[in-house]
Order: C-alpha cells, then structure tokens, then sequence
C-alpha cells in the first residue's frame, strides 16, 4: 500500500471516529434533555429544571465538539477522497446537502435558544426549541446513515458516462441495509447516552452519596438502558441477517470463515492469520455459525476463499466484532441488575456505582467498535462493488498528509482530555451546583458573571 | 435555467453570510484581550446564542462548493491544504474553548481566553491568506505568499471591524466606548486593506485588470468603489458621533461595516466572474451532474426560507444589549 492512501485513511480514520464520540452521545442526549424539560414544566419540580440546567451544559460542550469536528469532515470529503465526490458526488453530494440544509442549521440555531433562552420566550417556545435540537440531530443522523448505507448497500444508482447519478432518490435513501442500519445507530446512540447519565450519576453519587436529583438521574440512565439494551441484540441480529444477504464478505470476516463449507462452527475466539489463511488457537462451537446464521445446523457458508482478494482484512473485523458483541452482553447485565436493585428507590450499593461509574464510556467503545466492524468489513470497497478505496485517493502529497494528521491529532488529544476533565468536574460537582450562580470554587468575577 | 450559475449564486450568498455572521464573532474574540475580565464576560455573551448557527453558513458554502463544483472543490481545497488545515485547527480552538472557558476557573480560564483568541486570529488570518492565494489562483513564489499574508492581516481587520462594531450595536456604558474607539481602528486597517488588495489585484492577475481597466465600462465600475468609501464614511461618522451622544443609532456602524464586506465581496465576484478557479475553471466546466444540482436546488428553494426565518427569529430573541450573565 503506498503511503498517501494509508495516510489518507489514517487521517480520515482519525477524524471520523473522533467526530462520531460526539454526535453518538448528542443524538439521544437531546431527546432525555427533552424529557428532563417537559419533566419540570409538568411538575413544577426545581429539581428537574436543576438537572436539566446540569445537562444542556455537558449537552453544549459536547455538541460544539461535534459541531469542530464536523466542520472537518466537510472538508475532507473532497480533499481527501476526491475520486468519491468525481464518481459518486451526484448521489453523495445531494445526501450532504441536505444534512447541512435540514438538520445542521436548525439544530444549530435553536441550540442558542435552547441554552440561553429560558427567561427570554414563553415555556412552550423553550420545550419547542429543545425539541427542535432534538429532532435536528436525528435528523442529521438519518442523513449521514443514508449515504453510508448506500455506500455499504447501494441501489437506485444508475451509470452516466463515468459518474453514478441517482435514478430512483427513493431507492437510494431507504436501501437495503439503510432501516436496519439507522435502527441499530438510534439506539447505540440511546445506549451511549443512557450510560454516560447513569455513569456520571453514579460518579457524583461516590462522592455525595445523599444527592437525590443524581439518584434520580442514574435511575433514569439505567431504566433508558434496560429498555434499549435487549432491543439493540434483537435489532443487531436483524442488521448482521441483512449484511449477510448484502455483504456476505463482511460477514465472512467478522465470523473468519476462511473457506466456503457445510456446518461451519462459531470461532468463538482465534487469532485470524491472514497468511495461512486459517485460524490460530481457535475456540469454537461445531456448527454454531450455520446455526445462528441459515437457522440449520447443516447449512453451506461462504468463506472468504470465494472473493479472491476482495475481501476486507479479518483480524480487525473479527476481533472489534467480538469486542462490540462483548460490550453489548454486559451492557445488559449491568442495567438489568442497577434496575433491579434501585427499584423503589433503594440506593445503589457501592460497588455497583463502581460498576455503573465504569461503564460510563462503554456506548463509545460499542460504537466505535461497530463502525470499525462496518467501514473495515467494506474494504476494498469504498461504494460495495461500485467503487475501490483506493480510486478515490486524492494527490496531497504524503508530507501534506502526515504534517496535518500530526496537528489534527494534537489537536484532538487537547480537546479530548480538557472535555473529559470538565465532563467529570461537572458531573462530580453536581445538579445542585450546576444551577447556582456561581461555579464552585470558581474564582472572582469572571465566573460568577458567566 | 443555468444551473452553475444559480449555484455560483448561492455559494456566494453563503460565503457572504459566513463571512458577515462567523466574521464579526471571529472578531469578537480577537478583541479579546483588549478588555477586562467583566466586559469578556459581556462579549462572550454578545455571541454566545449565535455562533454556532454562524459557522453553519461555511459548512453550507463548503457543501456548494462539494455539490455543485466537484472539481473545483479538489483543486481549491488541495492546493489550500495546509492554510485549510490551520483555519480548522483555529475554528476547533475557538469553538471549544468558548464552551470551556465558561465552564473553568483560575489559570485555566486564562488559558481557554487565550486559546479563544488566538484561535479567532488563526482562523481569521488562515481565511484571508487563503483569499490571497485564491485570487492569485495560487502562482508559487515568496510574492504571491507575501500578497497572500496582507491579505490575511487585513482580513483579520475586517473582521475587528465587524466585531467591534458588533458590540457597539450589543453592549453600553464603558464597554461600548472602547468598542468605538476599537472600530475606528478596525476602519483604518480595512482602508489600508482594501486599498491594498484593490492596487495589488491587477497588477498581479491579467485577467483580473482586463475587467476593470476597460474604458467607459471602468466609470460605471467605480460606483463600487464610491459606494465602499461612503460606507466606511458612514462608520466613522456615526462611530463619532455616538461616542459624543450624538443622533447616530447603536445599529448604524454595524451595518456600515456590513456594507463595506458586501460592496467588496460584490467587486471580487466581479473580478472573477465567470471563473471558479481563476484562469483554469469555468464555473460551467467545474459544475457537477445536472441530475444533482436539481434536487439540491429544489431542497434549498424550500428550506432557505425556513432557515432565515428562524434565523430571524433567534436574533429577535436575543435583540437588545447583552449581559454578563448568559447561562442564567
């Protein structure tokens, strides 16, 4: 591989998985903002406006960071890959287009009045603001999951000259993998945000084991996730069925199925080597695959024999599949059981706070570990079957390429551990202290004034 | 119906907007460091509810560009890679340390207020020496990056300009008084900018003085440059006489500053009219499948006026002058 196509993906790698972080816990958080708004105006409990004020803070730092890094991106689209925007730009461009122009400017705007607001309109005005944040950032999701659905599964496209345009926009939006792809990212981005509010609950709750809004608030976290979490097994099922009838490459890789055989066996863990094309240390269930699979015990599988060379690099694949399943099984145990023991207000133990505390963060892994699953169990293909990665690399010359990976990543280091340590001084200080005038501790007037 | 064309018109509406909204709260924090730690305060509030929706319009601009002008966005953005990089470097910068300043104490709000300006000014400074190169349709050479480098020190001006006058519009008392005085100084440095980038332009680009030196068409062409010095005019005059409690209203420098941007961005349009990539790239060969431009152009024709609409609303919202206290 030469090098500016590893840096090019190296760079845009980077971005991407930095950006996603941000919007992964935006997306649900607005809507749970929601509810803490409509909570409070149907109350009248200063509690709620308390925990609301505490989360459209860690809301808006944490939007602007996606909001930085989005910016980004929009660049990088044509910089990077500008074979992508010459070959597919007629359907990939209009997609972008209307993200920008439906969700980003919307979101954007009421964001100001959902923050800053509050005493300037009536409260339906406010609860309406909100809730066009929150649509705003679904929004965009829908968008953005459109286009990389249609990159994994394209249809409705039809060739013109060297270009693809879109013949039916309906085909192109709702493809195959589209529904099941959106579903499954509504809710990892519902698990992200469950986790993050119960986590940072629980952090608080270490520290000031008698704060009744973080009870309530981590009872709130655990509940969204015990809800969510068994749905996302049965949507993520239904989604790796789909990639299986659409990718089966993809599929091939994330079980490593080297070879296309009858009653293939679930390699439960291995050491995929690419260079025997086998698997090392392999623990399997005989006929596991078939099984969960075609539902038959018996049933032929494709290997990856069957692609030649075009299928993506196993190790990676198979092990951040692992990885995301992984976290998703404990993601159901750990608030099932932090439902069951703070039913009717029952304080959590210690020890399971620890836990909850721990877990904050597990919705990024997840993600992050599923769109390494998807975008790496693509390649070669940038568009499936339509268009190569490696068409679609543009001519910054390596220098260009490392000297601004270099500053990106610097960059990205500073702005992720100063968002971590103001995430977890907030949430340690708690709700209470968020809605006081002055920060705690903070110094003179500056920060009363803020 | 010219499709390239209308798009050629709305990346520039767009470009427009983001260089008017994002340029006076770029401006707003390059100001900065010229004032106390209460009037930051007043400041940071003055754009606070804004500034987010105001960087939307460069991703809108950027995402014409991508759309509607596919090659043209490969050649610009590759051979701006390095100042592009810089500006986003900045913008991210900025944008953080807006929200982390507001929320840190002691010496790590020093460090956030001086990470919020230098990232206006490196934004700032990265879009204008970009300009330059642009204009220049990014000749090689220590002239060309040295013309390139006024040009980002005067933008940085402009938008000074824009900023302080901003908060002439925004804020009262002292503040307000140093905002005068602030936009006079911007004035002057535009002036000299706009001066200098008029001058330089034709003698750099061929093209560029064949449009403009072409008698008799050049006499109507200086009601550009007419038009530009009354602006300018009009934000002395008025920054004065507010400063003495005179009649002009808070509102009247802003939109001065305002006009001087648009009466210059019209000139450089004209200047590069029909090129999208000076001398290389017609905006008719840059142009993407018509295929796309027509759904985007349907989704823009309905959505636009939904954005400026609230838009509108948002500032309308937030009218009147700013406090201290924004998360109250």
């Amino acid at each position: 591989m030469d090098d500016p196509l590893l840096l090019a993906r190296a760079q845009f790698g980077l971005n991407i998985a930095f950006h996603i972080l941000f919007p992964s816990l935006t997306i649900a958080l607005a809507w749970i903002l929601l509810g803490f708004r409509v909570a409070y105006h149907r109350t009248g409990d200063a509690g709620w406006l308390k925990t609301y004020k505490l989360w459209t803070k860690i809301f808006a730092l944490t939007f602007a960071m996606g909001v930085v890094t989005g910016i980004v991106m929009s660049f990088q689209f044509g910089t990077n890959w500008p074979g992508f925007m010459n070959r597919v730009g007629a359907i990939a461009g209009p997609l972008l287009g209307y993200e920008v122009l439906t969700a980003f400017f919307l979101e954007a705007t009421f964001l100001g009045v959902m923050l800053f607001g509050m005493n300037r309109v009536p409260p339906w005005a406010h609860i309406g603001a909100t809730a066009l944040v929150a649509l705003g950032t679904s929004l965009s999701a829908f968008w953005i999951l459109a286009l990389n659905s249609w990159m994994q599964t394209p249809a409705g496209h039809v060739l013109d000259g060297r270009q693809w345009i879109a013949g039916d926009w309906l085909a192109v939006v709702f493809n195959p993998s589209f529904p099941y792809r959106f579903t499954h990212m509504m809710i990892a981005s519902g698990l992200t945000a469950a986790f993050v509010v119960a986590g940072l609950s629980a952090w608080r709750l270490l520290g000031a084991p008698s704060d009744a809004l973080a009870r309530r608030t981590l009872r709130v976290g655990v509940l969204v996730a015990a809800v969510l979490s068994p749905v996302q097994a049965v949507v993520g099922d239904f989604h790796g069925l789909n990639t299986l009838e659409h990718q089966p490459a993809k599929i091939a890789a994330v079980e490593a199925i080297w070879h296309t055989e009858k009653g293939v066996p679930l390699v439960l863990f291995a050491i995929p080597n690419a260079t025997t094309r086998t698997n090392d240390y392999a623990i399997e269930i005989p006929y596991g695959a078939s099984l969960i699979l075609k539902h038959d015990a018996n049933a032929q599988l494709t290997g990856l024999d069957a692609f030649g060379k075009d299928h993506p690099p196993v190790a990676p694949v198979f092990f951040a599949f692992r990885i995301m399943v992984g976290i998703g099984v404990a993601m159901i145990a750990v608030s099932w059981f932090s439902a069951w023991a703070t039913r009717r207000g029952a304080p959590a133990p210690r020890w399971l706070l620890w836990t909850l505390a721990g877990f904050t963060f597990s919705g990024w892994a997840a993600t992050l570990a599923g769109w390494i699953v998807t975008e790496i169990g693509r390649q070669p293909w940038l568009v499936q079957g339509v268009l190569r990665t490696a068409e679609a690399v543009g001519e910054i010359s390596g220098a260009e390429l490392g000297a601004s990976l270099t500053g990106y990543a610097l960059t990205y280091a500073t702005l992720f551990v100063a968002y971590m340590v103001v995430l977890t001084h907030l949430a340690g200080a708690g709700a209470e202290a968020a809605a006081a005038k002055p920060l705690p501790g903070a110094s003179a007037a500056g920060a009363a004034a803020d | 119906m010219d499709l390239p064309l209308i798009f050629m018109v709305l990346m520039g509406v767009s470009v427009l907007a983001y260089v008017v909204l994002d340029g006076y709260d770029l401006g707003v924090g390059m100001l900065m460091p010229a004032a106390s730690a209460p009037e930051q305060s007043v400041m940071v509030s003055s754009i606070g509810p804004f500034w987010d929706a105001n960087e939307t319009w460069l991703v809108l601009g950027v995402g014409i560009l991508l759309v509607a002008f596919p090659l043209a966005h490969g050649v610009v953005l590759g051979a701006l890679y390095l100042p592009v990089v810089a500006m986003l470097v900045g913008l991210m910068f900025r944008g953080v340390a807006f929200e982390l300043r507001m929320k840190a104490q002691g010496w790590h709000r020093e460090l956030w207020n001086w990470l919020f300006w230098a990232g206006s000014f490196l934004a700032s400074f990265s879009q204008g020496f970009m300009l330059g190169r642009y204009i220049t349709g990014f000749e090689p050479g220590f002239g060309y990056l040295a013309f390139a480098a006024v040009v980002g020190a005067s933008l940085c001006g402009g938008y000074v300009l824009l900023g302080a006058t901003w908060l002439v519009l925004k804020t009262e008392g002292e503040l307000q008084g140093k905002a005068l005085a602030w936009s006079r100084w911007g004035l002057l440095w535009v002036a000299l900018g706009v001066g200098l980038v008029s001058l330089a332009t034709p003698m750099v680009s061929e093209t560029v003085r064949a449009k403009w030196f072409d008698f008799p068409r050049t006499l109507a062409l200086m009601a550009l440059p007419a038009a530009c010095l009354w602006a300018g005019f009009t934000v002395w005059r008025s920054t004065g006489s507010i400063a003495r409690g005179g009649g002009a209203r808070d509102w009247q420098p802003f939109a001065g500053a305002v006009a001087i941007f648009a009466i210059a961005f019209l000139g450089l349009a004209y200047s590069l009219y029909p090129y999208v990539v000076i001398d290389r790239l017609t905006i008719w060969e840059a142009a993407a499948h018509p295929s796309s431009l027509k759904v985007v152009l349907a989704g823009a024709l309905v959505v636009l006026p939904f954005i400026a609409g609230y838009t509108a609303i948002s500032y309308r919202v937030f009218r009147g002058k700013a406090k201290a206290g924004l998360y109250d």
